[in-house]
This record gives structure tokens, C-alpha cells and sequence, in this order.
């Protein structure tokens, strides 16, 4: 028993000197995964305007009732997402959200995604209800900030936006044929 | 002693002195736990309050101080404030008779030097025990009191080890006085370069007295009577605020007067070579280094050693160091009165071998019969 116990004394007088596998936050952070699940982003497409279409097919999903959506009628004057509605009202709660991906995996045109920002602690519960103005994504370098005016920028086909864009009024397909599945990384911030 | 004002003055000073040194060597004492368990452990520890942590525990005091003084309504009124206080003032109290140095100008460096000097260490260790019992009992819940009478019957327990353990050194110094010992050990150094320290004379009561001290300060891995995973917290569950890190303290200042004790009774105190240069120096340095050994050893332990079940803790006391001690007690008097052609001191270093060789075959692998000592059903070998 003795021996024992000098054994278990020699290891730990041994292991005072060895490398400390302390990460030594914040001047040291250890580095996310690639779909490291952070905070949300609302994408847009390069012309400017917001993929989001107001579906609130993300607020249904979410486990943990952290997202608020209301939606709003695109006009021909003033159009903000490609669709027939918008997102007027986009709210994520972080004080609920529990990051666990079913809003990103619910979401039709991949307007919802997630970054690798993690660091969101703030000193009141309200400062952690993100709002839709904290989650855009920003608007591309050469492109005009919706709203668009239709008559300027001519009304949102499937030429233009792609099959998971909504259709526009002349379309005579149904929608189901246009929901295919667009590339993964389509819409991601660089 | 002739009562002067200037000799007021002095032992103020004096006073003063040792206190700030006693706190100090809490607040680095805990700092040092804290990172060398870390290290131990491959982490880091405190490092971010003052350089390299060293204010941590300064800011846990003070953020102990400003805590909500809770008490509850079972507790007894007045015993369940006065409890930290009769085990933190004792615990004070038993470094005053230590020497810290020798000379130190006209005055040694030693607050009081009583002719009952480690008798009264030891007394003051024993009314420790009451500040326990009364924190268990005057706190007025389960948990507490079970701790409490845990750790009052280990302690009293211990304490017959420690005391046997400090009688062989008193026979062999002729003295209680701690200078005394103190000068005891100090002569011509064997084969040139070993010095007459009690830890070669008395080596089987240095380990006596060393695990009864880690036993009597309940610590690790003495200390089931206040373990979180067994007992919340013992004794000192229903503290909080100012009277908790009062037990906190006594709790470090205990280890620091074992370990104090250890150095003036078995490592020659404040003794080793003093270049001239400022001669009241280097004595103070030695003692504090001989002190820091041990509380590191103490450390080293608590990061290494699982916990002892109470009933072992118990029977290790009771069947293991009070007859060990007991022992080597009658044979240090044999070898004292008894005068045999050889000197005494080589008398002892020759008993001193044939025990270390005893002890040397424990370390041998164990045995097919501890195998069976494991309480496995079935007895099948593990």
C-alpha cells in the first residue's frame, strides 16, 4: 500500500510539469467548427434584397419558442424580399434560443443561417431579444438597399432569383415544382 | 523581566509582527494550494487578481466580508457566534511560542519563549476541538452536527499520536521549551555535513507526528468531517460571510502551526548555515523555507490521495500510530537511561535503520492477503 501511494505522489509531482491545457480567455479562443452552430443571419440575394419571405416556417420549428415573425404584403412600389410577403417583424429571442439548428433546417429559401458568433452576453434580458435590424445580413457593395421598386428592377422571376425564389404573379407553375434544393453554401457570409 | 516601557514596546512590535506574518502566510498559503493543486492537475489556477493570483484570496476575503451574515433560526444565539472565534484564536495563539530566528539584535526572533512551550501548542489544539463541536451543535441541523462529531472524535484521537510523537523529542531535548529544542539540535553535524536534526534520531516519530497532523487539521485525506461530496460542508455548513472565512483561516492557520511545529521539533527550527552578512537573516529564511516544505507536502497530498473512509481513518489512529509511538517512546527511554558502551546517538540511528528497513518492505508489491481484506462479494481476486 505504501508503494502505492508513492507511486500516486511521484504522479502528480510529475504532472506540475507538464504542459497546462488551460485556454487562457479571451486573449486565447479556441477556434469554432465551420457549422458551428452562433448566432443567426438573415441573408439577402446579391441584388439587395432579403431572401426572408415571411413564411414563419422558422418560428413553427423553433423547440424553444424563440422566434417571432410577422409578415407583411409586398407591393409593386415597394417590394423587400422576392416573394408575395416579407418578414415586417423578425424577432429571435436569445434569451430562449438553445442554438440547436431546426429554425435553419426549416427555413425554404436558406434566408436563416447561422455565423460562429458566440459571444453574446449582455447585461439585460431585454438587450438579448435580436431584432430584425441586429440579424440582417448587410446589403452587398453594389447593390441598392430595398425596398425595390418593380417598375425600376423589373419583378422577381425564377430566371433571376432561382427556383427557391417565390414566384412572381405571370409564373404558371405550381410551387411545389420550384422548391428544389439549391446549393448548400448559396447565401452564406464569406 | 524587568518590565520597562521599552520592553512594551518590543513585544508589541513583536506581536504585530508575527501576526502579519501568520496572515500573510495564510493568504500565500491558500494561493499556493490553489495553484500548485492546479498544476497537479494540469491547469492554471488563479491568475488573473494581482500577479500571478497572488490577490485572489484577498478578494475572496473581502468578498466574504461584504456576504449576507445568515443565521438560522434553530441555531443557538450566542454559541453559534462565538464558535469560529474559539477555533481561530487558538490557532493564533500556538505560533507565539515558536522561534521564528535566533538572535535578533538584543531579543530573539521568537515571540515568547515558555518553558511548556509545545505542551501549550498542543493544548491549544486541543480546545480547537470545542469550536468544532460547538459549530456542529450550535448550527442546529443534521449535517453539521455529524460533522461536527466526526471531527471532534478524529481529533481527539490524533491528538494522543501527536502528543506521543512530540514526547519522544521532548525526552531526547530534555526540554518542553520550543528554543530549547531548538538548541538541542543544533551541535557538530554527523560525518561532516548532516546536521543533528530529530528527524534522523526520531524518524518513526516524525512520521507519526506528520500524519497526525494532517489528521488534526482535517485535512486531506483526513478530511471526510468536512468533505462537500459527503457532508455539504460539516461543521461549517450553516456559516456564511465573516464567520465562515474565520473557519476558513483557522483551518490554514492550523496547517501552517503543524507544519511550523514539524520544522522546530524535527528540523532543527530556525537552524542552518548563515553566511555573516546580515547574520538575523538567513535563520528567519531557513524556518519559513522548512515551513513552506511542509505545507507543500500537505498540498501534495490533498492533490494525490483519495479520501479514508471514517472507520480506517479511525482504526489507522488508534492501531496503527498510537502503538507505533508508544514504541518507539520506550525505546528512546531504554536507550536514554540505560548506558550502554555505544553513544546514544548511534544507538537510535541503528534502531532508527532496522524500523526504516520495516517499513521498507511494506513497500514491497502486496500480498494474495490484502486481496482478500476488500469487502468484494464474492472474494473473487479483482
Amino acid at each position: 500500500m505504501p508503494s502505492e501511494i508513492l507511486k500516486g505522489l511521484s504522479v502528480t509531482f510529475r504532472s506540475m510539469f507538464r504542459k497546462r491545457n488551460t485556454i487562457q480567455y479571451p486573449e486565447e479562443k479556441r477556434p469554432t467548427s465551420p457549422r458551428f452552430h452562433g448566432r443567426h443571419l438573415l441573408n439577402r440575394y446579391p441584388d439587395g434584397l432579403e431572401r426572408c419571405i415571411g413564411c414563419e416556417l422558422c418560428a413553427y420549428a423553433c423547440p424553444a419558442d424563440a422566434i417571432y415573425v410577422q409578415g407583411a404584403d409586398n407591393t409593386p412600389e415597394a417590394r423587400w424580399s422576392v416573394g408575395e410577403r416579407y418578414a415586417a417583424i423578425y424577432q429571435i429571442n436569445y434569451n430562449r434560443c438553445i442554438f440547436c439548428g431546426l429554425c435553419i433546417e426549416a427555413c425554404p429559401t436558406r434566408a436563416l443561417t447561422m455565423t460562429n458568433e458566440y459571444e453574446l452576453s449582455a447585461p439585460t434580458r431585454q438587450e438579448l431579444v435580436y431584432d430584425k435590424p441586429d440579424l440582417l445580413a448587410p446589403v452587398p457593395a453594389d447593390a441598392k438597399p430595398p425596398p425595390h421598386v418593380d417598375a425600376e428592377d423589373g419583378p422577381p422571376t425564377i430566371a433571376r432569383y432561382g427556383p427557391q425564389a417565390s414566384v412572381s404573379q405571370e409564373s404558371t407553375e405550381p410551387v411545389w415544382a420550384l422548391l428544389a434544393d439549391l446549393p448548400a453554401d448559396e447565401g452564406r457570409p464569406k | 523581566m524587568s518590565g520597562t516601557l521599552w520592553d512594551v514596546v518590543i513585544m508589541l512590535v513583536k506581536v504585530v509582527a508575527v501576526f502579519a506574518f501568520l496572515m500573510v502566510s495564510v493568504l500565500l498559503t491558500i494561493w499556493l494550494e490553489r495553484r500548485i493543486v492546479a498544476f497537479m492537475q494540469t491547469r492554471v489556477g488563479p491568475n488573473r487578481v494581482g500577479p500571478f493570483g497572488v490577490l485572489q484570496t484577498l478578494a475572496d476575503g473581502i468578498k466574504l466580508f461584504f456576504k449576507e451574515d445568515v443565521r438560522p433560526s434553530n441555531a443557538d444565539r450566542i454559541l453559534y457566534g462565538l464558535a469560529p472565534i474559539i477555533m481561530m484564536v487558538p490557532a493564533f495563539l500556538s505560533i507565539s511560542v515558536l522561534p521564528f530566528g535566533t538572535a535578533f539584535g538584543s531579543e530573539r526572533a521568537q515571540l515568547t519563549d515558555l518553558n511548556v512551550g509545545l505542551l501549550f501548542v498542543l493544548a491549544m489544539g486541543s480546545l480547537q476541538v470545542y469550536g468544532i463541536v460547538l459549530a456542529g451543535w450550535a448550527s442546529g441541523s443534521n449535517y453539521p452536527l455529524l460533522g461536527a462529531v466526526r471531527s471532534s472524535a478524529q481529533m481527539i484521537s490524533y491528538e494522543i499520536a501527536q502528543g506521543l510523537s512530540l514526547v519522544g523529542v521532548f525526552m531526547t531535548a530534555g526540554t518542553l521549551s520550543a528554543a530549547g529544542i531548538v538548541a538541542a539540535q543544533q551541535g557538530d553535524p554527523l560525518a561532516g555535513f548532516i546536521p543533528r536534526w530529530y528527524v534522523i534520531f526520531q524518524f518513526p516519530l516524525f512520521l507519526v507526528f506528520l500524519l497526525s497532523g494532517i489528521a488534526e487539521t482535517n485535512r486531506a485525506p483526513f478530511d471526510l468531517p468536512e468533505a462537500e461530496s459527503e457532508l455539504v460542508g460539516g461543521y461549517h455548513t450553516e456559516y456564511s460571510g465573516v464567520k465562515f472565512a474565520l473557519f476558513f483561516l483557522a483551518e490554514y492557520l492550523n496547517v501552517i502551526t503543524v507544519s511550523a511545529v514539524a520544522a522546530t521539533a524535527f528540523l532543527g527550527g530556525p537552524d542552518g548555515p548563515a553566511p555573516d552578512f546580515l547574520p538575523w537573516l538567513w535563520p528567519i529564511l531557513w524556518f519559513v523555507a522548512k515551513v513552506y516544505l511542509f505545507v507543500f507536502l500537505f498540498i501534495w497530498l490533498r492533490a494525490t490521495l483519495p479520501r479514508l473512509r471514517f472507520d480506517r481513518l479511525m482504526g489507522f489512529g488508534w492501531k496503527v500510530l498510537i502503538p507505533v509511538a508508544f514504541g518507539w517512546v520506550a525505546v528512546t527511554a531504554v536507550v536514554l537511561v540505560v548506558d550502554f558502551r555505544i553513544s546514544r546517538q548511534t544507538q537510535l540511528i541503528a534502531i532508527g535503520v532496522v524500523v526504516a528497513l520495516l517499513l521498507l518492505s511494506l513497500l514491497l508489491p502486496s500480498s494474495e492477503k490484502e486481496a482478500g481484506d476488500r469487502t468484494a462479494p464474492g472474494g473473487s481476486s479483482p
